[in-house]
């Protein structure tokens, strides 16, 4: 039964795989058959997450014995990862059956969706360093292409810089991997954390690598030094390929495969992690300033974006178990709401052909779903308490307050207010405001674009109010294998 | 140990034609520049002097070994730059079929 964990990768592989087939022979039925895949994906991962079998499962590709081979790996940690993309995918493919009809061809998109995907759960679950390589290039070159999918002046603008920082910062990601390996001579993650050496000589060699890691996935994650594609390349993209972008690719291969270096190799030295705290840090504040002055709606939320990883990052860096949990926390409820929020503002570009917040008004009646959504979205990410957005910044304040980081805990606090500031703004201009006469009548959006955004709506409420049980059967044991630190993953050998 | 400092010199000279050329080819190739730089570190990593090819045979003992892992590494490294590389001159040739030039300074519809 653990094997099936394979389909994770294989599934969607197979599925882009045919889909240029059926392509050359079929007109329609695509949007059924990538339904099918992701619905048989979500349920899976819902189940590995529910009905925890032996955790952690060690999957050797090929039967190969542990320190060679390829070796997945199955935790807490990684089924958590594994459940967030596959929520914010199949989301993203129901909102496309309607959505893309605007573009033609949609079996490409559906095709670099599935590669998009299917690098997602690899990266997610792999436990060797290069095979980690291997899914972060199949994620990045996906979504190059499908941010470049209009073929317009500007989403190839956006593309060509998106690609040349995030090839930089795979170049840079590859230089680390070589230098570990030239430290360890093994690629397998455990045994690289056996093998990486100890003491206080080889301080200088750890904070090298680190620091080729930091500047490489915080490229792909647009920490802040590093941030300045992502205002561009997040907006131009398709409504929901901005959703996944913001949603999971960003934490997915930026957060999560640096923490896993991060703690489960290196072991967290105070350094890095005052390093990793300050990016945080920065990032927060620098985000939300430059989001004041925006008057593009998806632009907007894309500097938002920014400012969001710099809390998960912040509350994951500080290394306390309040402070990882409300670091995870933070970032299924971000991938919620933001997605939430970037399929909203598909709706409305797709029914007013703008998303300059100055020409559009007057929406609540028009578009009383995409209207309640969005209020919800904008609620959430706000941090007004109710909801699910309050609940992990609260932990992530109270996780900076316990470990005296009282600058970085009143930072959140400041960012928290701008933030709501900027949304009220959205929902005056876009929602309530009176508008005389210069929009014609606009249309609510399709059936199922209204569908995906009603059921991620609904989700950010039921965590907002079922967030107890969700901290302490999903978070804390999640949290529990990045506290593992290096002694977690040499246990791991022994399996 | 001479070695890896100029290859780290060349991966700075690739770094450099990436972030300071205007003409959107150059940057291209100044990518192709660090893509081999990295490629060759991988390589160099794995390298012994005086050892042979890795390639096993019975008669010959204390035959001393180049690491045949990094090569592999290597391999696989190109090929995926060869498809970035693709779809960058791919996207550039559209570039300049809606622009009409291949400098930067003259390509900003969007404001940074």
């Amino acid at each position: 039964m653990m094997n099936a964990i394979i389909l994770f990768v294989a599934l969607p592989l197979f599925a882009a795989f045919l889909l240029p087939i059926m392509g050359k022979f079929f007109k329609r039925g695509f949007d059924t058959f990538i339904f099918l895949v992701v619905l048989f994906l979500i349920f899976l991962s819902l189940y590995m997450l529910i009905k925890p079998p032996a955790m952690p499962y060690v999957y050797k590709m090929g039967g190969w014995p542990l320190p060679f081979g390829i070796t997945w790996l199955l935790d807490s940690l990684s089924v958590f990862m594994l459940f967030v993309v596959n929520l914010i995918t199949f989301f993203a493919a129901v909102y496309s059956i309607d959505y893309m009809k605007q573009y033609t061809c949609k079996w490409k998109y559906y095709c670099l969706l599935m590669l998009l995907l299917a690098g997602l759960n690899g990266v997610a679950l792999s436990a060797d360093l290069f095979n980690v390589f291997i899914f972060l290039e199949i994620t990045s070159i996906a979504s190059y292409a499908l941010v470049a999918y209009g073929t317009g002046r500007e989403e190839t603008e956006a593309s060509f810089k998106y690609m040349v920082l995030g090839s930089v910062a795979s170049a840079f990601i590859l230089l680390g991997i070589a230098v570990i390996y030239a430290k360890t001579s093994t690629l397998n993650m455990f045994d690289m954390a056996r093998a990486m050496p100890q003491g206080a000589d080889s301080l200088k060699l750890k904070l090298f690598i680190a620091t080729l890691f930091i500047t490489g996935f915080g490229l792909k994650a647009a920490l802040v030094p590093f941030h300045s594609w992502l205002p561009d390349a997040h907006p131009s993209a398709p409504a929901p390929i901005s959703a996944m972008l913001s949603g999971v690719v960003i934490k997915v291969i930026g957060v999560y495969a640096l923490i896993r270096i991060m703690f489960n190799i290196f072991s967290l030295n105070p350094v890095i992690s005052e390093l990793l705290l300050a990016l945080g840090g920065l990032s927060m504040f620098v985000g939300v300033v430059l989001a004041i002055g925006q008057w593009d709606f998806k632009r907007l939320l894309a500097y938002h974006s920014i400012s969001q990883i710099g809390y998960v990052v912040c509350g994951i860096a500080l290394g306390t178990p309040l402070g990882i949990a409300g670091g995870l926390f933070h970032l299924l409820n971000h991938s919620v709401f933001k997605s939430l929020l970037f399929l909203n503002a598909g709706s409305v570009e797709y029914a007013c052909g703008t998303r300059e917040l100055k020409k559009l008004g007057n929406l609540k009646e028009d578009m009383p779903h995409t209207s309640w959504t969005s209020m919800v979205a904008s609620l959430s990410i706000a941090g007004v308490p109710p909801l699910c957005g309050f609940w992990s910044k609260f932990i992530i304040i109270v996780a900076l307050f316990q470990a005296n980081r009282f600058f970085y805990g009143s930072l959140a606090i400041l960012v928290g207010l701008i933030t709501l500031g900027s949304f009220l703004k959205v929902q005056r201009y876009i929602f309530y405001r009176k508008l005389s006469g210069s929009l014609l009548k606009v249309k609510e959006a399709p059936v199922f674009m209204c569908l995906s955004m009603a059921g991620l709506a609904i989700l950010c409420v039921l965590i907002g109010i079922f967030f107890k049980p969700i901290l302490d059967n999903v978070l804390i044991p999640a949290s529990q294998s990045l506290l593992g630190g290096r002694e977690y993953f040499i246990t791991l050998l022994g399996i | 140990m001479i070695l890896f400092l100029m290859d780290i010199v060349l991966f700075l000279i690739g770094l450099y034609a990436v972030v300071a050329h205007r003409n959107l080819i150059k940057k291209v190739i100044g990518f192709g520049i660090i893509e081999y730089a990295v490629n060759l570190f991988f390589v160099l990593a794995g390298y012994k002097t005086g050892a042979d090819a890795p390639i096993f045979e019975k008669n010959i003992p204390g035959m001393i070994f180049v690491d045949p892992l990094p090569q592999a590494l290597v391999l696989t490294s190109i090929v995926i730059g060869l498809g970035v590389t693709a779809l960058m001159v791919a996207l550039c040739i559209r570039i300049y079929q809606h622009y009409g030039t291949f400098d930067v300074n003259r390509i900003k519809d969007l404001k940074g």
